[in-house]
């Protein structure tokens, strides 16, 4: 990757994630995340009145970290990252993780970028930004 | 805003939690990478960690008798606010270097922040976290701030 080939409004891969019951267990796990909104779903729906199991927000940061990290490779660093849940999502849906480069600075190497989340009626769940060092 | 945040409030700011120490192995990694499907060779070999990893590695441990009726542990840092409604506020990360197998990791979390304001829909609280991370050699690994809305 060059960053004179880079250019501001050029759109990232877009990449499909349909979370599952298995895929969520290991997730939690992973982090030690014991709460039962997670994978407890008699209790999810009547106690804490979600519609089904919850897909976590930093399970999501994390896929958009990665609309990033599949991008640049080894061709950059990631520096800063960002992210906000602004919408709950749950199992079943499928979201979709993209983003666009919003700014090229050619003298530091430094490029911005705005990274979402969005659900299966286009509504973005986790907005987000990052900003990336491309290695020459 | 500033009878949202009583004195007593504002006294929390600047409290930290008691460090956390963490050694980071290749298999944590890998079941990390694996859980989030990464995709590239570096994390699922556990090489190399995925910038989000470390944001999940300093979770408390505390034995299941000592979890709450919601499964998660007692909140720490939570001064008593006048509003209750706990919203996602934004979390973001500066990277200083990427995270490999055998790192011992030190994780300091401190209120940094308590703003009261007017919303459009009402008043709201800002609560904000600053979570450092670096080696047990004192070498910056990673600064995260994390925000709690409250309305």
């Amino acid at each position: 990757m060059k960053i004179a080939n880079l250019s501001v409004g050029q759109q990232l891969p877009i990449r499909h994630f349909k979370a599952s019951n298995v895929s969520l267990f290991c997730y939690n796990a992973a982090i030690w995340n014991p709460h039962r909104i997670h994978y407890d779903e008699k209790y999810t729906k009547e106690i804490e009145h979600h519609p089904d199991i919850v897909i976590d927000g930093p399970l999501q940061g994390d896929w958009l970290s990665q609309t990033v990290t599949n991008w640049i490779r080894d061709d950059g660093n990631l520096l800063e990252f960002s992210y906000s849940n602004r919408r709950a999502s749950y199992l079943g849906e499928t979201l979709y993780a993209g983003g666009e480069i919003t700014s090229i600075d050619s003298d530091t190497n430094i490029v911005v970028l705005y990274l979402y989340i969005k659900n299966e009626k286009d509504e973005v769940t986790t907005p987000g930004n990052a900003k990336v060092k491309i290695l020459n | 805003m500033n009878d949202l945040v009583s004195e007593e409030a504002q006294a929390w700011i600047g409290k930290s939690d008691d460090p956390v120490e963490v050694e980071v192995t290749r298999r944590d990694i890998i079941k990390y990478s694996i859980a989030t499907e990464q995709r590239l060779d570096k994390y699922t070999s556990g090489d190399e960690a995925p910038p989000m990893f470390v944001a999940g590695l300093s979770r408390e441990i505390i034995p299941i008798d000592d979890l709450g009726a919601d499964g998660l542990p007692p909140a720490s840092l939570v001064p008593d606010l006048p509003l209750r409604r706990v919203m996602a506020g934004g979390v973001s990360f500066r990277f200083h270097r990427p995270v490999k197998p055998g790192d011992v990791l030190i994780f300091n979390r401190t209120l940094s922040n308590i703003v009261g304001k007017e919303g459009k829909t009402g008043p709201l609280i800002f609560v904000t976290y600053s979570i450092t991370c670096e080696t047990k050699d004192g070498e910056a690994v990673l600064d995260q701030e994390q925000t709690r809305i409250l309305r």
